[in-house]
């Protein structure tokens, strides 16, 4: 074979039957080359370096190669290793240096530590199958082959302001036994529910973290219901290149990674995105009494933010925060993100706390924060969507003024805020929601409603149905004495906390879900919703699920019967969306026709039509949008004009005066029983009076002009 | 179960039949076999698995190899494989690139 005569890749170096050699810096991690595996690791503080190399699932290593001092390259660790069975193999290193905490420094070379570019982690291949606990390398690092056939497929690259985000919990959306598919909880059964998240009309899947993570990561007995109290959610980072296994059914088999690239293909055959929920701001070490997994063993001081004192910062709220504004950890992550976006077709990144990101190594926000600036500029990522939760547990709220580079959106949490006192029927709001539909110009007026991502439920906090159902949060559960979870939820009970069988408050609860749906799919911006939402999934009123690998997190599929008219406006509601391009612009509404229509393409109304009424006590908004000016005047749409009243109770709404030959039709009403609360595309009924609308109690009307 | 392997090769189809349990140190015996037909005519590659037991990753991997060397355009049948085989083809997405049948000729 021709590569057999490259004299560079012969081995030099003889060790107990092991042949290795002076490896290549880059890339890092462990890299197939001919004949032998190319390891490479970065450490600015150690004095020492040894490769340990395991037989898979071995309690003992079969070999250590201590680096020679000629296998270091300025602060890099390089060796090839000869003849090693890339499917057997698992490997770590042993880290020589200083252990001074009050300097940084936490060598221990008595500990086997996880690369950082590890494509594939063992250890945790089954969910919740029970460790070894005397492992002396419980996180095993592991080679991925990358081969696998992609056919055609590459990233769908649909226009942001198209998309709509459904965040889902990979083991959460099928694990409950009314899912009824084959492998519950896996990137698998996903691929068994593609029709119906096609139905219900998404076009993009945020998937919770998928990052490998340790499920038992402190574990323990939940005092109140015996249960076990496991890291579910999975916000805590064990390696960031590596698939969680233990979401793959084949994870027993090491195929994570297939597994997860043949769910991504499948989505993108059937136009839906996939885009990841990231956690570069911490990792699973903890604070100064965590365990030593990885990067405190490797390069403490280089990978943490630390006091003077050399404690962890701890802007996270999880006990450290990731160094990110240091070159080599920024440039780590822009391996990783680039890895996902090549190798796995990702096609877009939500960044989990990324305010974080924009910290100096003392934690003071930054004003031009490299690894931002690198990431909005980067040719790889150039077409992946990139997504922010613009704020930290440390203080710093930047929704509005994340530094975005002309590239990043936002969770727009002032969204979510605003919306929910305004459908509880908060005073002195009238004002706000008319910048909200809008896509916020008032927080994004330079960079577009595609800054904007909306939401009024996410994974944190209530369910869209627990918000009309839970005045307070219900998280005895959690192990916490309810003191975890916001306060701060903007919900309201209408009347019973909790479960009820007063038929007058139920169907005020499925209204106002549907209120809340149908004003998320006329704003501008890019709406999300959380899984389940769709079907009214409850959390019991817990707001902060993260510890729950049981019905609090599963996803009940008998609500899509049970719920049924809700499940049935939120598909139809959705078609709404994807049927009117005037609903989804790229740029702000300019108040003004430039199109020569006659209307303006954006304008607003109260009870009386062109008189919107933005007093302190108001709760009456209306706006209507000319589809003569969808998409900058480039696409013809109907007229859309959307009533919402959070007055208690119903009161005519004058409606603007349509051009000749033109009515009004209606789409939503959800004051209306099921059935008659919308109406199919083409086939919404003609208004007997054009000239005004009687809005139900806490409604919300969508008509439609043609 | 040892792994065994035994080929067959009438121009343009090739059969193997597998049996015992193909892990990734008998992976290799595959693949030496899949290498061997590509200086071969061969546009049908039939894999007998009735009698196989177990195949690892790597042996699945072997398959992708085998449309890398042979050609995209390799028709690949599997003929009776056992379900747990049918069920990892399934899961990575494999099932996709073969065709599984009861017998060959269909």
């Amino acid at each position: 074979m021709a590569t057999d005569i490259r004299i560079d890749y012969y081995p030099t170096h003889e060790q107990e039957g092991i042949k290795f050699r002076r490896g290549h810096v880059l890339p890092f991690g462990a890299t197939m080359v001919p004949n032998g595996i190319n390891f490479s690791i970065y450490s600015s503080e150690a004095i020492d370096c040894t490769l340990v190399l395991f037989e898979r699932g071995e309690s003992a290593p079969f070999a250590e190669i201590r680096f020679p001092e000629e296998f270091r390259t300025g602060n890099v660790y390089s060796m090839i290793v000869f003849d090693l069975d890339y499917e057997r193999l698992e490997y770590g290193y042993r880290m020589d240096g200083p252990f001074n905490p009050e300097k940084g420094h936490r060598f221990d070379k008595s500990i086997i530590l996880s690369d950082p570019y590890a494509k594939a982690i063992g250890g945790r291949d089954t969910w919740l199958a029970k460790p070894n606990w005397d492992d002396i390398y419980p996180y095993r690092s592991r080679l991925v082959f990358e081969d696998f056939d992609w056919e055609n497929d590459h990233p769908l690259e649909t226009p942001i302001e198209d998309l709509v985000i459904y965040e889902m919990h990979v083991r959460g959306f099928t694990q409950h036994p009314s899912a009824e598919v084959k492998n519950p909880g896996t990137f698998a059964a996903i691929r068994s529910k593609i029709a119906y998240l096609k139905e219900l009309g998404i076009n993009c899947v945020e998937l919770m973290p998928i990052y490998e993570f340790d499920e038992w990561e402190n574990s323990k007995e939940n005092p109140v219901t015996g249960g076990l109290i496991v890291n579910f959610w999975g916000y805590s980072t064990v390696n960031f290149f590596s698939p969680k296994a233990g979401y793959a059914a084949t994870g027993k088999f090491g195929m994570q990674v297939d597994e997860l690239k043949t769910l991504i293909k499948e989505l993108h055959k059937n136009g839906i995105e996939v885009m990841l929920d990231v956690v570069f701001n911490h990792t699973a070490e903890g604070d100064h009494r965590g365990h030593t997994i990885s990067f405190r063993g490797i390069d403490n001081k280089t990978y943490y933010m630390l006091t003077p004192e050399g404690y962890y910062f701890n802007f996270s709220g999880t006990g450290n925060t990731l160094n990110c504004n240091n070159p080599v950890v920024r440039n780590m992550v822009l391996d990783c993100l680039r890895y996902w976006a090549a190798d796995y077709h990702i096609d877009g990144f939500r960044f989990d706390l990324a305010a974080i990101l924009g910290r100096d190594q003392n934690g003071a926000p930054l004003s031009n924060p490299p690894l931002l600036e690198s990431l909005a500029h980067d040719p790889i990522l150039a077409k992946c969507k990139l997504v922010a939760e613009a704020w930290d547990a440390g203080g710093l709220y930047q929704v509005g003024s994340f530094p975005a580079y002309g590239r990043w959106a936002e969770w727009n949490g002032k969204y979510r805020d605003g919306i929910r006192k305004f459908l509880k029927g908060d005073d002195g709001l009238v004002g706000k929601m008319a910048q909200l539909v809008q896509g916020s110009p008032d927080l994004y007026y330079y960079r577009g409603p595609t800054a904007s991502i909306n939401f009024i439920a996410c994974h944190d906090g209530f369910t869209l149905y627990d918000l009309f159902a839970y005045n307070e949060k219900h998280n005895i559960a959690n192990g916490e004495n309810n003191n975890d979870g916001g306060n701060d939820n903007d919900s309201w009970n209408h009347g019973v906390e909790g479960e009820t069988e007063d038929a007058g408050i139920n169907q005020l609860r499925h209204r106002q879900i549907k209120n809340a749906l149908s004003i998320l799919m006329v704003s501008q911006g890019v709406p999300m919703i959380l899984s389940g939402d769709e079907m009214g999934v409850t959390k019991y009123g817990n707001n902060n699920t993260y510890c729950h690998d049981n019905e609090l997190n599963w996803t009940d599929w008998g609500l899509l019967k049970k719920n049924a008219d809700i499940y049935n406006f939120a598909r139809h509601i959705l078609r709404f969306r994807r049927a009117h391009p005037v609903l989804r612009s790229a740029t702000h509404f300019q108040h003004r026709d430039y199109v020569g229509s006659g209307f303006p393409d954006i304008s607003f109304h109260g009870t009386q039509a062109w008189k919107p009424d933005y007093s302190d006590s108001s709760k009456c908004l209306a706006f209507m949008l000319d589809g003569a000016h969808a998409k900058n005047g480039t696409i013809q749409d109907d007229m859309i004009y959307v009533a919402m009243n959070t007055y208690w109770d119903a009161l005519y709404y004058e409606l603007p005066v349509l051009s000749a030959g033109r009515n009004w039709y209606l789409a939503v009403n959800t004051s209306m029983p099921s059935g008659e609360d919308i109406f199919e595309i083409g086939k919404e009924p003609i208004l007997s009076e054009q000239g005004r609308f009687l809005v139900g109690g806490r409604s919300t009307i969508i008509l439609v002009g043609k | 179960m040892a792994f065994k392997i035994d080929s067959v090769v009438a121009e343009p189809v090739a059969t193997l039949t597998l049996v015992g349990e193909l892990d990734s140190l008998s992976a290799r015996v595959f693949q030496t076999e899949i290498e061997k037909l590509t200086t071969r005519s061969i546009t049908t590659l039939v894999l007998d698995m009735e009698k196989l037991d177990f195949m690892s990753s790597a042996g699945l991997r072997v398959l992708i190899f085998s449309k890398q060397k042979i050609g995209v355009g390799l028709n690949i049948f599997i003929v009776k494989p056992q379900e747990l085989i049918i069920d990892t083809l399934e899961k990575t997405g494999l099932h996709h690139s073969v065709t599984i049948v009861d017998q060959y000729p269909v």
